[in-house]
C-alpha cells in the first residue's frame, strides 16, 4: 500500500481512558483532532498518514517522467491532470497529518533525510509509455483497494481526506487501463511494450500490500484502532483475483507460471513476490531510491528562496497595511 | 533568408495566411504548455506545483482547439496531433519567448508573466474577430488567461519585492527575457492580411497597453525594465528559432516519430 | 518552524444558494495567495462559486469537554428534523 510496514507505537496511557477511547472506536465514532487520544494512536497515525502523503508526492516522479513524452495532446493533458491529482492528494493528506500536531515542513524534512518512508513501488522506473498504463491499472488499482476501506477509518480528518482522494481517483485506474489496452491492441511493438510493463511491474505491485500477515507484527493494534482496515494478504488476494481477468482480456500474460484458479478456495493461487527484494528496496536499494530522493531534495532546496521570498513579501505587505491604519 | 529570397516568395493566399496565424496562436500555447508541464513534481511548494499544472492544462487545452482549427482550415486531412507531433522546428510559429528554458522558478514565472500580459490583450481583441470560430476560442481562453495573468503578476510582485535574493533572481530573469518581448509586437504580411479581414488585430497596436500593464506590475515588484528595446526575432515567422526548441521537440515528438502510424 | 507558510482553512460555496462548507486546508504566504491556491487546489473540478479562507490559527474551536452542554440540548429538539413527522404516503413527497 501507500503506507507499508507502519510500526504501531506501544501506548502507556490511563487504562480507563484507553477503554473509553476503544469503546468510541468500536461504536463507529470518529475521533477528531481535539479529542483525547492515546499517544500511540497519534504517533502511528502521523507515521501512516505521513508515509501515505510522501508516497503521493514521490509517486509524481515516475509518472511525471513521461509527461513531456506523452504521444498525443490528449494523453499529455490526462497524464498531467492525473499527476497533478497526486500532488493534491499529498496535500490533503499532509493537512490531515497536521491536525495531529506536526507541520508539513517537518514531515517533508523527515522524508528528505530518510527518517520517513514512502511506498516501495515508486522506487521502480517507468521505462516505456505502457508503464504509464500499467501504473494506472496496477498501482492505482492496488492503492484504491486500500483506500476505499480507509474512508471508514476512525480518525476524522484522515477519513475525510480519503473520501476526497477516492472520489478524485476514480478516473486514474480507468485511464491507465485505457492506455495499456490501446497498446495491447496496437502494433507488435506496442504489444511488446505492454507486456514488458506488466512483467516489470507485476511483483512490485504485489509488494505494495506489505509483507505477509505472518510477518506483519504491527497489524493487530492498528486494526483495533481502525486505522488499518484489512490485512495485507486479504487485500493482495483481492487484487490478484480482480486483476487476472483484466490481464486476460488484454491478451497479456501475468509473469507467474504458477498462477492458477483454485476452485476449492474460490481464489487464484499465485507466487509471492521476492520479499528479499522488497526489504532491499525499503532499505534504500531499489533501482530508483537515490534518484527519487535526490529529485525531492533538489525541488525543496531550489524552492527555498521562493518560499522565503513570498513569505517576506506577505510580511512586508502586512506591516505596510498596519502602518497605514 | 535574404531580402531578395523573401521577395521571390509568392504572396500567401488568405487561407494560407489564416493557417499561419492559427499556428502562431496554437504553437505559443503548445510550447509554453509543454515548458510549464516540465515543472510537475518539482515545484518549490505543493500549492505552486498544482497551480502550474493548471496553467499547463489550460494551455494544452487551448492548443488542441487552435491547432485543430489550423488543421481544418488547412484542409489536408491532418489533426491537431499531426501538427504538434510531426512538424519540424522550421514549421513552428511560436514566439521565441515561450521556448526559452524554464531556468529557476523565477525565470519560469517571469516568462509566464511577460507572455500572459500579451496573451490576455490579444485574446481580448480576438473576442471580436470576424471569424466566429476564432472569437469562440478567444471567449473561452481569455477567461483562463485572465487568471494566469493575475496569478503570474502577483507572484512576480511578491518575489520582486520579497527578499534580497528573490529580488535579484527576478531582476536577472527580467534582464534575460526582456529581449524576447519585442517579437510579440512585430507585424508582417500575415498580420496585415488578418487585420484586413477583421480576424485579428495588428500586433503593433497592442504595445502601448502592454507597456502600461507590465510596467505597473514591475514597478510594484520593485524591478527595473531594461532600457534596450532590442528584440530577438524569428520564432513567429519560423525563420530562426533558438537552439532550445529542437531539444524540446526531440522529447515531445519522440514516440510519434519512433513508431509512425501507431495509435496511442 | 522557521519559515513555513501559515495554514489556512478553506470554505467553498459549491452552488448559488448554498452555504460555504469546509473543504480542507492549504498553505499560503497570505490571504490573497490563499484564495488563489484554494482555487487551484480545491476547485479543479468546477466545485466552487465562492471561496472563503481563514488562517487556521485564528479559529476558536469548542473543546471536546463542552460537547455535552453545547450540543445535547438540541438533541432533545427532535421536531427540528423532518423525519420526526409522519406524513401519510398518500400525501406524496414533502
Amino acid at each position: 500500500m501507500y503506507a507499508q510496514m507502519i510500526k504501531s507505537e506501544a501506548t502507556q496511557d490511563d487504562p480507563e481512558k484507553l477503554a473509553a477511547f476503544q469503546a468510541r472506536i468500536d461504536a463507529g465514532e470518529k475521533i477528531e483532532p481535539k479529542d483525547w487520544m492515546p499517544e500511540g494512536y497519534r504517533k502511528t497515525l502521523i507515521r501512516q498518514i505521513g508515509q501515505h502523503a510522501h508516497s503521493e508526492i514521490v509517486g509524481q516522479l515516475p509518472e511525471g517522467n513521461w509527461i513531456t513524452r506523452a504521444p498525443t495532446l490528449e494523453r499529455k493533458a490526462i497524464l498531467l491532470a492525473k499527476v497533478q491529482d497526486e500532488a493534491g492528494h499529498g496535500l490533503y493528506l499532509y493537512c490531515a497529518a497536521e491536525t495531529l500536531g506536526i507541520s508539513r515542513d517537518e514531515m517533508t524534512e523527515m522524508l528528505l533525510d530518510g527518517r520517513m518512508k514512502y511506498s516501495s513501488i515508486f522506487n521502480y522506473p517507468t521505462l516505456n509509455w505502457a508503464d504509464i498504463g500499467a501504473v494506472g491499472w496496477l498501482v492505482d488499482g492496488a492503492a484504491i483497494m486500500n483506500q476505499v476501506p480507509l474512508q471508514r477509518t476512525s480518525y476524522g480528518p484522515y477519513s475525510r481526506a480519503m473520501i476526497r482522494v477516492c472520489k478524485e481517483e476514480s478516473f486514474h485506474q480507468r485511464q491507465g487501463y485505457d492506455v495499456i489496452r490501446r497498446m495491447a491492441e496496437g502494433t507488435p511493438e506496442q504489444k511488446k511494450m505492454a507486456q514488458d510493463a506488466l512483467n516489470r511491474l507485476w511483483y512490485p505491485s504485489l509488494m505494495m500490500f506489505g509483507p505477509s500477515d505472518k510477518d506483519s507484527v504491527h497489524s493487530a493494534q492498528s486494526m483495533k484502532w481502525k486505522i488499518k482496515m484489512n490485512t495485507n494478504d486479504e487485500l493482495r488476494q483481492k487484487f490478484v483475483d480482480q486483476t487476472v481477468p483484466q490481464a486476460e482480456y488484454l491478451g497479456l500474460t501475468i509473469p507467474d507460471p504458477d498462477l492458477k484458479w483454485n476452485e476449492e478456495r474460490g481464489h487464484y493461487d499465485f507466487t509471492d513476490p521476492d520479499w528479499n527484494e522488497f526489504f532491499d528496496v525499503i532499505k534504500g536499494n531499489g533501482p530508483c531510491n537515490a534518484d527519487r530522493l535526490a529529485a525531492r531534495n533538489k525541488a525543496w532546496k531550489d524552492g527555498q528562496w521562493v518560499r522565503d521570498g513570498m513569505l517576506a513579501h506577505a510580511r512586508k505587505k502586512a506591516a505596510r497595511k498596519h502602518a497605514a491604519e | 533568408m535574404t531580402a531578395a529570397a523573401a521577395k521571390a516568395q509568392p504572396a500567401l493566399t488568405q487561407q494560407e495566411a489564416f493557417v499561419q496565424f492559427l499556428l502562431r496562436m496554437g504553437d505559443n500555447t503548445l510550447i509554453l504548455g509543454h515548458r510549464v508541464s516540465e515543472w510537475c513534481g518539482h515545484a518549490p511548494v505543493l500549492e505552486e506545483d498544482i497551480a502550474l499544472a493548471n496553467i499547463a492544462l489550460d494551455l494544452i487545452g487551448q492548443t488542441q482547439i487552435w491547432l485543430g482549427l489550423a488543421a481544418d482550415v488547412q484542409g489536408e486531412g491532418k489533426s491537431a496531433d499531426d501538427l504538434a507531433f510531426l512538424r519540424d522546428a522550421w514549421d513552428f510559429r511560436n514566439l521565441l519567448l515561450v521556448e526559452m528554458p524554464n531556468g529557476d522558478f523565477g525565470q519560469t514565472l517571469m516568462r509566464q508573466f511577460l507572455f500572459d500580459a500579451w496573451h490576455g490583450l490579444m485574446l481580448e481583441q480576438l473576442k471580436s474577430s470576424s471569424d466566429e470560430r476564432v472569437a469562440a476560442i478567444a471567449e473561452k481562453a481569455s477567461k483562463e488567461v485572465a487568471y494566469h495573468f493575475e496569478r503570474s503578476a502577483e507572484t512576480v510582485i511578491s518575489l520582486g519585492d520579497g527578499t534580497e535574493e528573490s529580488h535579484n533572481r527576478m531582476q536577472a530573469a527580467l534582464d534575460y527575457l526582456w529581449p524576447y518581448v519585442g517579437e510579440m509586437f512585430l507585424s508582417d504580411e500575415i498580420d496585415a492580411a488578418m487585420e484586413q479581414a477583421g480576424i485579428a488585430p495588428d500586433p503593433t497596436t497592442l504595445r502601448d497597453a502592454y507597456d502600461t500593464r507590465v510596467s505597473d506590475v514591475l514597478a510594484e515588484a520593485t524591478l527595473t525594465i531594461p532600457e534596450s528595446r532590442f528584440a530577438q526575432k524569428g520564432g513567429r515567422t519560423g525563420q530562426m528559432h533558438t537552439e532550445h526548441l529542437g531539444h524540446l521537440l526531440t522529447q515531445m515528438q519522440w514516440l510519434q516519430r519512433a513508431y509512425p502510424g501507431a495509435k496511442w | 518552524m522557521k519559515n513555513e507558510w501559515p495554514l489556512w482553512e478553506v470554505f467553498i460555496r459549491g452552488q448559488h444558494g448554498m452555504s460555504h462548507r469546509h473543504v480542507g486546508s492549504l498553505h499560503a504566504p497570505d490571504a490573497e495567495m490563499a484564495i488563489k491556491n484554494a482555487r487551484d487546489v480545491y476547485t479543479r473540478r468546477n466545485e466552487g462559486v465562492s471561496i472563503w479562507v481563514v488562517e487556521a490559527a485564528a479559529i476558536t474551536a469548542s473543546s471536546p469537554s463542552d460537547k455535552g452542554p453545547l450540543y445535547e440540548p438540541s438533541e432533545s429538539k427532535v421536531y427540528r428534523h423532518p423525519t420526526f413527522f409522519d406524513i401519510p404516503d398518500e400525501v406524496g413527497a414533502m
